[in-house]
């Protein structure tokens, strides 16, 4: 059985515009089945539900139907037990400015009802295990946003959860940064926490999470490991340069061919080869065409990406959206 | 032991909140300036004007003004403390807390408490500086004065918080504060005695808490600490306190059970 588990998951807000009262569902209906020790992703673009599917599972709102449990315990029914088993952390954090990292993870372990002398003592192993320690006595105003986000995580993990929430945890970092980040959150997979991430940055559910769901509208349009999901959409493209004068005659001799599965001709004497493993046709094509006496410029393998994944369930490209 | 929890998790607030407060102690001092430039420029006009109340002398117009505006500090300064809680709002660090078993009663009266602690700092400063003019009053009755102050900065503290988490809105809760102020401050005659108002309003003011507050408050400045006006006013603040506690307490916990 999952660590989190929901089913039916439902949340919609009532926005009045123009004296119109409008129901617009959040989230519709949301089943996920998280396993331990997952780093899980909830991918999607803005306004999809990711947050506030996070928002229900961290106890922060009452969902309007369906069922969650979480570490063992019943999301409605048990609130306080949830909490105790979860850290969540925001998409802005959530640190006072003026308050410095040991004082506001002092203050969070003891709202947790850790004792003081505890709450030090995990207090200064939380800056070591974050890197921050040199900056640990300074205000929080004082950091930069790589910094910042380490505090909130070290915020949200200081009471030792089963499992940790994270909304957007690299949203407007930079690229070293979020390698940083990335790298802390497989580190926290590791001590035994389970990770359930929002993002939509498809690089990120890629590389950082084992499974992913891609939700879009409120519902779940796909599920899988990233690896399932791409393979899903079959097959790889090819792309061959061979120059315009080339182009027609090279189309035609690879038209037909037993290892592709579609020829298409490009603008710039390319031709774009829908293929089913880009890794064995590659050296078939370009025997074809030398055969044929065609040279070829370029040739580029292009495998499907979440991208790609995400435009054929959705129909929209979510770098667009 | 669930009360000994609250105790524990209020210290905690409040503890915190007065770190940030000492941190950047220029909005104390700020707070209390407006009151300190009535004080010099606007109480000297008062004897002429406070003559018939019984100002006979500079050091009566203070007893009489003085009380008034401290009582009208502590229902401003707490009605204004909503628009930093929408700012931790905005920051995530209610949500923080509201992640944690950490008592909801506690997030609300460690702040209160610590703007208590703030009005208590700035009354005292208007306190001294009267003195200098020839007030004087003595420290029983002053303390009781700061008894009545404190419940009515829990009030009006508790009210900002509840009011700031329902309407959400930095614009919205500055006009309301403005419009629930306005009408509070003229019927507790804290700034220019009720006396001289007509009869109608003079009924209207007598429902209000504070009009008793403030005619308690003077009633202990002139050395009437046995006048039925205090013990009315510290009843009717009390359960003022306590409802406006126990309404913004909900407010706090409503969204997380």
């Amino acid at each position: 059985m999952g660590i989190i588990q929901t089913t039916g998951l439902k949340k919609s807000y009532e926005t009045r515009a123009h004296r119109k009262t409008t129901k617009v569902e959040a989230v519709a209906g949301v089943d996920l089945d998280v396993a331990e020790g997952e780093i899980f992703g909830f991918l999607g673009p803005n306004g999809a539900g990711k947050t506030t599917t996070l928002r229900m599972l961290s106890t922060l709102l009452p969902p309007d139907a369906g069922e969650a449990t979480i570490a063992g315990a019943d999301l409605r029914k048990e609130p306080a037990k949830v909490r105790a088993a979860i850290g969540y952390i925001a998409q802005g954090g959530g640190t006072q400015d003026d308050a410095t990292a040991r004082e506001e993870l002092i203050l969070q372990a003891r709202m947790h009802g850790i004792s003081k002398a505890e709450a030090q003592r995990r207090a200064v192993s939380a800056l070591a295990a974050f890197d921050l320690t040199e900056y640990a006595d300074r205000p929080c105003k004082t950091y930069s946003g790589g910094q910042r986000r380490r505090v909130d995580i070290a915020l949200g993990i200081i009471h030792q959860p089963k499992v940790v929430f994270l909304d957007e945890p690299t949203s407007g970092l930079d690229p070293q940064s979020r390698a940083h980040m990335w790298d802390e959150v497989r580190r926290l997979r590791t001590e035994g926490m389970t990770i359930f991430l929002t993002t939509h940055y498809l690089e990120e559910a890629d590389a950082l999470c084992d499974r992913i769901a891609i939700i879009d509208g409120g519902v779940i349009v796909a599920e899988g490991t990233p690896d399932a999901l791409k393979r899903e959409i079959s097959g790889d493209v090819v792309t061959v340069g061979v120059g315009e004068d080339f182009a027609e005659k090279a189309a035609e001799i690879l038209t037909g061919q037993t290892f592709l599965t579609a020829v298409e001709t490009r603008d710039g004497g390319r031709i774009r080869l829908a293929v089913e493993a880009g890794e064995t046709a590659v050296p078939l094509v370009m025997r074809t065409l030398e055969e044929a006496g065609i040279a070829t410029s370029t040739i580029e393998v292009h495998r499907p990406t979440l991208d790609d994944v995400f435009l054929t369930k959705t129909g929209r490209s979510l770098r667009e959206s | 032991m669930k009360s000994l929890k609250i105790l524990r998790d209020i210290w905690l607030i409040f503890q915190r909140n007065m770190l940030l407060m000492l941190r950047s102690p220029l909005w104390v001092i700020l707070g209390v300036s407006q009151p300190v430039v009535y004080l010099l420029l606007f109480a000297p006009l008062l004897k002429p004007a406070l003559a018939p109340m019984g100002a006979h002398s500079q050091a009566d117009a203070y007893r009489i003004y003085v009380p008034g505006m401290l009582v009208a500090l502590a229902l401003a300064g707490g009605l204004y403390v909503g628009f930093d809680l929408l700012r931790e709002l905005a920051g995530g660090i209610i949500e923080r807390a509201r992640v944690t078993p950490v008592s909801r009663l506690a997030l609300l009266l460690g702040r209160s408490l610590r703007d208590v602690v703030v009005l208590v700092i700035q009354a005292a400063i208007i306190v001294v500086l009267s003195l200098l003019f020839g007030l004087t009053v003595a420290i029983p009755n002053l303390l009781i004065g700061y008894g009545l102050l404190a419940m009515i900065t829990l009030t009006s503290a508790s009210f900002s918080y509840g009011i700031a988490l329902t309407v959400k809105n930095p614009a919205v809760l500055g006009q309301l504060i403005n419009n629930v102020a306005q009408p509070v401050m003229l019927l507790s005659g804290t700034l220019l005695p009720i006396a001289l108002a007509p009869l109608w309003l003079r009924d209207a003011a007598n429902g209000n808490p504070f009009n008793w507050a403030v005619t308690g408050m003077r009633a202990l400045f002139t050395g009437h600490p046995d006048d039925p006006a205090i013990w009315k006013a510290a009843v009717m603040l009390a359960a003022l306190a306590v409802i406006t506690i126990a309404w913004s307490g909900r407010k706090f916990a409503r969204s997380v059970r």
